[in-house]
């Protein structure tokens, strides 16, 4: 395997084949992602969507470093990935937060482990905490917010750390639709300034469409890996909530939606079965 | 507001139940139901109880025992802390001394008093020992098992967000652990008392247990149950003073009966 041009790309997934030892317990391997192999170049925003159970988290977790793929590799800036991925920012899509500190400490977490003292981390997380509209809920644990605010702190736990790679698992999916489309805003006008490149999982392809640059189709698992590519193309900045009116957008809709229905009608039968 | 309302209306409850108790007690041992020689009398419990209090008598030994105690307790959480942590996160180790732990886990170790009164003396040195050997366990097992339940997710989420093994440690192990060893906590303070009583009890020139021991001897059971009474209540207060410190501690854990969402 030749060794991807340095610079070329951010983020490189090779043939990446991953496996878990099957529920049933006897030995088998259920093999979620398949000689998946996917580039994203520096500063462009790629979405995966797909249907259920087809592997997108897992994915991420390669991407992460979280998961050590069976076979092939993943590339990082040039380089191979063997350990944790340090330019990666990851949001989770189960609750993450640490349970024990209060949602401005939650922010401030990741420059405290960076080696920052913890009165500087605070006052840089305040900003953060004012961007995703919780200012005033700074001193409430996770378990007194509600489940869409716990993600928008997630949101600036990991956006203060300003990562180059920014990986998303469905990270809007618990919000209400108007906090949504303002957190979705907000994730085009940071990722505006910083150009990180972003691998974004979603189930909803609108969302796909509005925010992206290129929208990826996963097949239906398992073996599941990316079969088709779509270039968005249009215009930024954009708003999501304009966005969707334009005629481009409508097109790619229904063409992207045909290659996805096929998937979900296979991943549908398959669990029916 | 309903659990307030609940509240409000059990504690006379509460009283009632104990005069309830005690008044049984009185009426079946001054009918001579039950022989007071061998059941007591409650009018002479609490009134040895208040000559203990009024005469000052009481103090010295009160205060030897609460001292081993409290020695007990936050000698054996300590080491029951950190031991937990440090097998929970050595897989090696803790492979290599589990069945050890079982082992001395399971043994009797109140048999073990009249040995560390060989080696430590009669002072205070042999039932803090007793004390710590019965308060570890405690605090390490719930400790050793409470750390495999850290969320992984949240595991994974403070390494992507740069977390070496020390600041895993100190800022995800630690304070999860502490939830873990305040559940233990409350078992505890009962384990440290039957220590520090118990090795009284089996050779001392002080303390609680020893008072009980003398008026054993000369089959003074009144004083016995006067005893028994003012551990109770020691017991039953640093219980209190722990479940203080766990509200004050662990603000960040949802209450009981909201649940988590």
């Amino acid at each position: 395997m030749s060794q991807p041009d340095a610079g070329a790309s951010a983020l490189e997934l090779s043939r990446v084949t991953c496996s878990f030892p099957d529920r049933g317990g006897r030995g088998g391997q259920y093999v979620a992602v398949s000689d998946a192999s996917l580039t994203i170049a520096h500063g462009q925003f790629v979405a995966l969507v797909g249907p259920t159970g087809c592997g997108k988290s897992t994915l991420l977790n390669a991407a992460a470093g979280l998961l050590f793929p069976a076979q092939g590799e993943v590339w990082v800036f040039g380089e191979r990935l063997t350990g944790l991925n340090r330019h990666a920012g990851y949001l989770f899509q189960p609750d993450s937060l640490l349970p024990w500190r209060t949602a401005l400490d939650n922010v401030a977490a990741g420059l405290q482990f960076g080696g920052m003292g913890r009165h500087e981390a605070r006052a840089r997380a305040r900003p953060w905490l004012e961007r995703v509209g919780l200012a005033a809920h700074a001193a409430k644990y996770p378990h007194e917010l509600s489940g869409g605010m716990r993600k928008r702190v997630a949101l600036a736990q990991t956006w203060i750390l300003q990562p180059k790679i920014l990986l998303m698992d469905e990270p809007f999916s618990a919000l209400d639709v108007q906090t949504r489309q303002l957190m979705e805003n907000e994730l085009l006008a940071i990722w505006a300034d910083n150009r990180a490149c972003v691998l974004f999982v979603t189930h909803d392809l609108e969302e796909a469409i509005a925010l992206a640059d290129r929208v990826v189709v996963l097949s239906a698992g398992p073996r599941s890996r990316p079969i088709a590519d779509f270039q968005v193309g249009l215009p930024r900045p954009r708003d999501v909530a304009e966005v969707s009116h334009d005629p481009r957008f409508t097109q790619l809709h229904a063409e992207i939606w045909h290659t996805l229905k096929t998937q979900v009608m296979a991943a549908y039968a398959r669990t029916e079965a | 507001m309903e659990r307030e309302r609940a509240r409000r209306l059990l504690w006379p409850w509460h009283i009632a139940l104990l005069a309830a108790v005690f008044g049984a007690w009185w009426g079946l041992t001054a009918t001579q139901v039950l022989p007071p020689f061998f059941f007591g009398e409650p009018l002479l419990v609490v009134r040895r109880v208040a000559d203990w209090f009024v005469s000052g008598q009481i103090y010295p030994h009160l205060g030897v025992t609460l001292l081993e105690t409290l020695l007990a307790f936050v000698i054996g959480t300590a080491a029951g802390l950190s031991v937990g942590l440090w097998l929970a996160l050595s897989p090696f180790a803790s492979r290599l001394l589990d069945p050890y732990l079982i082992a001395i886990n399971s043994m009797p170790r109140v048999i073990l008093a009249p040995i560390f009164a060989v080696w430590f003396g009669l002072g205070i040195g042999s039932k803090v020992l007793l004390g710590v050997t019965l308060v570890f366990f405690i605090v390490f097992f719930s400790v050793y098992h409470g750390v495999r339940d850290v969320s992984p997710v949240v595991l994974a989420n403070a390494r992507m967000l740069g977390a070496g093994r020390r600041e895993l440690l100190r800022h995800v192990y630690l304070p999860s652990a502490t939830a873990w060893v305040f559940s233990s906590l409350h078992t505890a303070v009962g384990m440290a008392f039957v220590g520090a009583v118990v090795g009284e009890y089996l050779g001392s020139a002080r303390g609680v247990g020893y008072l009980i021991l003398q008026a054993e001897g000369v089959f003074d059971i009144n004083t016995v149950l006067a005893g028994v009474l003012v551990l109770t209540v020691c017991a039953v207060l640093l219980d209190r003073l722990v479940g203080v410190l766990e509200r004050r501690l662990l603000r960040w854990r949802p209450a009981a009966s909201e649940g988590r969402h």
